[in-house]
């Protein structure tokens, strides 16, 4: 299989344009997640101008979804009030789009395959890329079941970004790799979302394996909550993500705390 | 809902399959026509290969097809009878009508064949702990016991809400060792019991095995699942051919996530002479949007890793199922279902509440046999296929007709709900206060 992240696509990567800036700059890039509509769609909007204006160099915005298998406490109960509060999923390239117009940054959305389905993929790949968007995170689909996706991502110019895990065997790494576009989102440990007190040690093998197996940008999450773990990490990845952390301070603070949370965990990033 | 491929009308297709010698049983997966598949998180394809490989394996060792046979023979009691049901046949257009007796299993239904079969394989995957969702309780209790039999850990995931209403399945999986957790997010229902089983086998899939309770999920578990359940096929055609010295002209069985329909219905897929029942819940009836009747109703998409029909609103969120049957009352439905719905090898129909629980009352009063609710909906379904079969045939000739159908558990679970539905309790006495709770007595 070519790989796009090596036949020099990955110059039309808003992704990977964000990522090596940060390279280039000598540090590593920061990843915040928010889930969109949680408290409201305008809030959402005003956490990821926020979120780019202190120091996020991508954005990843979470779709609500019933059934979120891959999510710990604070997020499912973010999404669960969003869904509750009438979150439609077309509103998502409302956020895109309010975000994408004001910043930077390059904004990508998660989200669980079902709704992308629903829509039908091509429908959404064409709302996403006219909202500016850069791709899309996809913690239920691995590339065995993506035909349609990488199909609709390459007609219109999106990042494919799979998860690799530590269980991820060399094979199924060599070939979540070659099917990734933009960087390849490493799972730092065998869990769900969440913040932990000490990031698995699991983490900078997942990346070297990435790595080994031809991935030009490793960025990694899960459990990611302070800029001491962003500093640990940043030693060896191309980036960093961190969700629960950001959704907390969405929950007791709003944007102010989502700005200051930012800030801090950004000190972290400039590999020593 | 207009975009759904309508269940059941291919009928060309299916002839096509059996006249052309083209076998549908035995289907390995991962794709059962454009169902099946794995979607699920990454960390969890090792372990879903690992499972896959193991049960291969498995399945071509005599040793472990002895193990399995020993287990059903001398510890589930099989083969369970297939019983003539001669004074309910009269209620159903006087056709002939054998009840498949997966209710004389241990533990009171079909569930034990599939959890020994995984219990055994948990145990060659070297695997000390077991995990399993469970809506009223029954594949909870079948998976403590096989944990119990085999010296497993037990941990099993049950909606707050269920465990409320069936206080003492709880216990009784607490009495067989196992631990149950209530389950709080989401909805609180079994979907939600599936979702926290799947979060707990990511953190901890290297000693764990997902004791997964229905043949749906993702690729290997439709198979694997079906192909512990098969037992009940192979076991139904043997003895009706000896019975009645023929095939039946209809088989009908209850569809949930479809594991016992399945493990009956995979007996007959290559007899083209035989027409296959699924029986879905309707609840209040599928006009009122309160019901579980999957692929009446739904509408292909992704959940729980595999792509299947589906109760999903126009986001592709999952709409919460409604059914007096909790076995039942599930959004989603096995892929290999989804695959014989749109062949039009099986006839796929919803049976409301109401109906369900007058074939429940009919059975009780006709044979002396307490069915599972869950089992009631085929009974329902039964009637109506007799009464078909009976008007085709006239009324001399409806003596010569025969339905089989899988009565897959048994209804003392069910003593309370049936209480309160036909209002049999004393206002004053102790049941009936925990009846309007909704408990299980």
């Amino acid at each position: 299989m070519t790989t796009a992240q090596t036949t020099g696509k990955s110059a039309t990567s808003k992704s990977a344009i964000a990522i090596d800036k940060a390279r280039a700059e000598g540090r590593a890039a920061l990843i915040g997640y928010l889930p969109a509509g949680y408290p409201s769609a305008e809030e959402t909007i005003a956490a990821g101008i926020a979120l780019a204006r202190n120091g996020a160099d991508l954005i990843e915005i979470g779709i609500p979804y019933s059934d979120p298998v891959m999510d710990g406490p604070v997020i499912q109960a973010a999404t669960t009030e969003a869904l509750a509060k009438g979150f439609s999923v077309r509103q998502v390239f409302d956020v895109v789009a309010g975000i994408t117009s004001q910043t930077d940054a390059a904004v990508l959305v998660m989200t669980y395959w079902n709704p992308v389905v629903r829509m039908g993929v091509d429908e959404f790949s064409r709302r996403l890329a006219e909202a500016g968007g850069a791709g899309l995170i996809t913690p239920d689909l691995i590339p065995d079941e993506a035909v349609e996706w990488m199909d609709a991502s390459e007609k219109y110019g999106l990042d494919r970004v799979f998860l690799v895990a530590p269980s991820s065997t060399p094979e199924r790494m060599r070939r979540t790799v070659d099917a990734s576009r933009g960087f390849v989102y490493a799972v730092s440990i065998m869990g769900v979302t969440g913040a932990r007190s000490s990031v698995s040690s699991a983490a900078q093998d997942v990346v070297a394996a990435a790595k080994a197996a031809g991935a030009e940008r490793v960025c990694v999450g899960l459990g990611v909550s302070t800029a001491e773990q962003v500093a640990e990490i940043a030693a060896y990845a191309d980036g960093v993500i961190v969700g629960s952390a950001l959704v907390a301070a969405v929950r007791d603070g709003g944007v102010d705390a989502v700005a200051k949370l930012t800030k801090d965990l950004s000190t972290g990033l400039t590999r020593k | 809902m207009a975009d759904a491929p309508t269940a059941g009308s291919d009928e060309g297709t299916v002839d096509a399959f059996l006249q052309g010698g083209t076998s549908l049983r035995h289907a390995p997966g991962p794709y059962f026509g454009a169902y099946g598949g794995r979607w699920m998180p990454e960390s969890l394809i090792a372990a879903l290969d690992e499972l896959e490989d193991t049960f291969e394996k498995a399945k071509a060792d005599p040793g472990f097809i002895a193990q399995i046979a020993d287990l059903n023979k001398n510890y589930s009691g099989r083969p369970s009878l297939l019983t003539e049901a001669k004074r309910f046949a009269e209620h159903a257009g006087g056709v002939r009508i054998f009840l498949k007796r997966e209710d004389l299993n241990h533990t009171g239904s079909h569930k034990i064949n599939n959890v020994l079969g995984q219990a055994l394989l948990a145990k060659r995957m070297g695997k000390t702990r077991v995990i399993a969702e469970t809506g009223a309780g029954q594949h909870g209790v079948a998976s403590a016991t096989a944990a119990a039999l085999l010296g497993l850990e037990c941990v099993v995931y049950m909606g707050a809400e269920d465990c409320r209403r069936q206080a003492l399945n709880v216990a009784r999986m607490e009495l067989l060792g196992a631990k149950v957790i209530p389950v709080t997010n989401g909805s609180q229902t079994l979907k939600d019991a599936i979702n926290e089983a799947l979060r707990d086998w990511v953190a901890n899939v290297g000693n764990t095995h997902y004791l997964l309770g229905t043949a749906a999920g993702a690729h290997p578990f439709p198979a694997l699942v079906r192909y512990f359940h098969e037992v009940i096929g192979e076991e139904a055609r043997a003895q009706i051919l000896e019975q009645a010295g023929r095939l039946p002209d209809a088989v009908c069985a209850c569809i949930g996530g479809g594991s016992n329909a399945i493990g009956i219905f995979h007996g007959f897929l290559d007899d083209p002479s035989v027409k296959i029942y699924g029986f879905e819940a309707g609840g209040d009836g599928v006009e009122t949007g309160r019901h579980a009747a999957t692929i009446t109703l739904g509408r292909p998409g992704v959940l729980h890793g595999a792509r299947s029909y589906l109760m999903q609103d126009d986001d592709g969120q999952t709409i919460e199922s409604h059914s007096i049957s909790a076995g039942l009352d599930y959004p989603g439905v096995g892929p290999e279902h989804s695959y014989l719905a749109d062949i039009g090898r099986v006839s796929y129909e919803p049976i409301t509440d109401s109906e369900a629980m007058e074939a429940f009352k009919l059975l009780c009063r006709t044979e002396g046999i307490i069915p599972a609710i869950e089992s009631s909906h085929a009974l329902a379904g039964a009637i109506k296929v007799g009464q078909r079969l009976a008007a085709e045939g006239g009324a001399a000739g409806a003596s010569d007709k025969i339905v089989v159908v899988n009565l897959s558990g048994r209804g003392d679970k069910d003593v309370a709900t049936a209480a309160e539905w036909f209002d049999l309790l004393d206002k004053n006495s102790a049941e009936a206060a925990i009846g309007k709770e909704g408990e299980q007595l």
